[in-house]
């Protein structure tokens, strides 16, 4: 039985979280099939403790690509190296993460190996008889849910949205096997070349990756009324978000617009304030696990949307809102 | 510089209308548009053009009435277009559509730059625009944010990662899938709209391309859709009245409840 891959991903020597939920996707798909579970990583200079980690997340083997011109993603070289891996190792199903990197990658890689992806899944299942991978996504705006399998080509290849699974706990007792690899030189495409990085914004750090997300739309009437949900952010760790009507105005830059034409996102808790919900805000939240709306109209599209919500004046809900936060803090310091 | 802008035709969005009992979009009255993060690409292409000369080839593949699409994009300031249609190329996933593109971006000539929006808002993959790059062998930058420098032989350009901007350079031709924030759309004026109506759209067909007809359409997708689902449109959440400080204490009460019990605070 061939095995289940997850695209772990890393930065800086570090492994990003994203690695770890999708293997906790993939286990569930390795175990169906009583196959292994492998992560597929390439990077430069990371050590055997961080990459143990991933067996204490749910790899029964890692595969390590270790060389100093794979430490910043390029798609050619990236997609050279995981196509060759494929062809050499003939896995039954890759899954990667729904990032700037993965879902720049795969479909490269797809075009290189002849086979199907489906991008942005949100439920994976393995299909009894055929062990086919029945991904579900959803298209045209968040409005239907397709359920894709990949029927006669391999390896199956899905991209699943960050924050979307929980990663596993850490299992220090797990036991795996860590495999070295060296970079074939033949597999080295140079024509694109990393010449520097610029910082985003101080709040810009993550937005679809996560936890919580507050964001505002046109009802903040200005600018400088986001700092009312910048102290609503500040005490839930939260990324803050824009509608596009926000982001058009020049509230907030472009990376923090939510919905359709910027990021589609999942995170554990969404808080918007002013923003009304047109089908393409929708669409990028769709997937949230609980929404919470504040807005002036009874009758906007967002509440049908909502989990919670308040018809009210922001300007006096969220303040409250706050200050009971802070009291809350407050009473829980003590 | 000559730039090819693949672009696609999708629903209009923008005012869609759910039907509440069945949670589906309501198709009628809809109108087709140029996906709107093509606009950027569209936008992008159009600017180069005017800074450093050239031509600037759209393409689209669809049904005949994609046609508009490309009238569209020759009204904002492009020059050609051209018309990627079959009855073959029917049910095509993204492996066969950008198959299908990239072999006519061949066939159209040669081009420094190809540019293409980073995703279209029906579909919502993102993965023609890599798999055109896999297809013809180009260097690839996907989400550019920003163009910062364009030589004869490179261009240097900012793309929108999770946590800032990837500076990159690269030799052209190369492949560029564009986000918002690089450019901000034109109108058409009535002097493109008056070009777009007298010119003439060449249609390229499989037989055009020469297409391999396992590679295409239905046949030639690695993907099947094997199920459409609807999901549940309201959450049906509670939702508070916030009117009077009575109605306004109420209500902020019941959300730290809710948020204490999902543990969320």
């Amino acid at each position: 039985m061939s095995h289940v891959w997850t695209i772990a991903e890393q930065s800086k020597g570090k492994l990003r979280a994203v690695s770890f939920e999708l293997l906790s996707r993939g286990r569930k798909l390795a175990d169906k099939m009583g196959t292994k579970l492998c992560a597929v990583l390439l990077g430069a200079n990371l050590s055997d403790e961080t990459l143990e980690e991933l067996i204490h997340r749910g790899a029964d083997e890692v595969y390590f690509v270790d060389d100093r011109r794979l430490e910043n993603f390029i798609v050619e070289t990236y997609s050279n190296v995981l196509s060759d891996l494929i062809r050499q190792y003939k896995p039954h199903t890759i899954l990667a993460a729904a990032t700037s990197s993965g879902r720049t990658l795969m479909p490269h890689v797809a075009i290189q190996v002849t086979t199907g992806l489906t991008a942005d899944c949100t439920e994976l299942e393995i299909e009894e008889e055929t062990n086919h991978l029945l991904q579900t996504r959803p298209a045209i705006g968040g409005n239907i849910m397709a359920t894709i399998k990949t029927p006669n080509h391999s390896p199956q290849m899905a991209t699943v949205r960050p924050k979307s699974s929980r990663p596993l706990a850490l299992d220090r007792t797990r036991q795996g096997r860590i495999i070295r690899l060296v970079l074939k030189e033949e597999l080295v495409d140079l024509r694109v070349q990393v010449i520097g990085y610029r910082e985003g914004t101080e709040e810009f750090a993550n937005i679809e990756e996560a936890e919580v997300v507050v964001a505002g739309g046109k009802g903040l009437k200005k600018a400088e009324n986001f700092a009312l949900l910048r102290e609503l952010a500040s005490h839930f760790n939260a990324v803050l978000g824009a509608s596009r009507d926000a982001v058009d105005r020049g509230w907030l830059p472009y990376p923090h617009q939510v919905g359709l034409s910027g990021k589609t996102i999942s995170p554990k808790l969404y808080i918007c304030a002013g923003i009304s919900g047109s089908i393409q805000h929708l669409a990028g939240i769709k997937t949230a696990e609980y929404i919470v709306a504040i807005n002036q109209d009874p009758d906007a599209n967002i509440f049908r949307l909502a989990d919670f919500g308040i018809v009210g004046n922001l300007f006096e809900v969220i303040p409250l809102i706050n200050a009971k936060l802070a009291a809350h803090k407050k009473k829980e310091g003590e | 510089m000559e730039i090819m802008i693949p672009i696609k035709q999708v629903p209009e969005t923008s005012n869609v209308k759910m039907d509440k009992d069945t949670g589906t979009m309501i198709r009628e009255g809809v109108v087709s548009v140029i996906n709107p993060l093509d606009l950027y690409a569209i936008e992008t292409g159009i600017q180069l053009k005017e800074k450093f000369g050239g031509k600037v080839t759209v393409c689209t593949m669809g049904p005949q009435s994609a046609v508009k699409a490309l009238k569209e994009a020759i009204a904002m300031g492009c020059d050609e277009g051209f018309l990627i249609s079959d009855k073959k190329f029917a049910g095509a996933d993204t492996w066969a559509t950008s198959y299908t593109i990239s072999e006519a971006i061949k066939k159209l000539g040669s081009y420094d730059l190809v540019i293409a929006g980073e995703r279209a808002t029906d579909g919502d993959t993102g993965q023609v625009g890599p798999g055109i790059a896999a297809w013809l062998g180009l260097p690839l930058a996907t989400y550019v944010s920003k163009i910062d420098n364009v030589t004869d032989e490179s261009i240097v350009v900012e793309r929108l990662v999770e946590d800032g901007y990837q500076i990159l350079q690269m030799p052209l031709p190369a492949l560029l899938t564009v986000v918002k924030e690089i450019s901000n759309p034109r109108l058409p004026t009535l002097r493109g709209k008056k070009k777009a109506r007298a010119c003439q759209l060449q249609v390229m067909s499989a037989a055009d391309l020469q297409l391999n007809d396992a590679c295409i359409g239905l046949k030639g997708s690695p993907t099947r859709v094997i199920k459409i689902g609807y999901p549940k449109v309201s959450r049906s959440g509670k939702i508070f009245k916030a009117s009077g400080d009575a109605g306004l204490n109420e209500a902020v009460d019941a959300l730290f409840q809710f948020l204490e019990e999902k543990e969320l605070i």
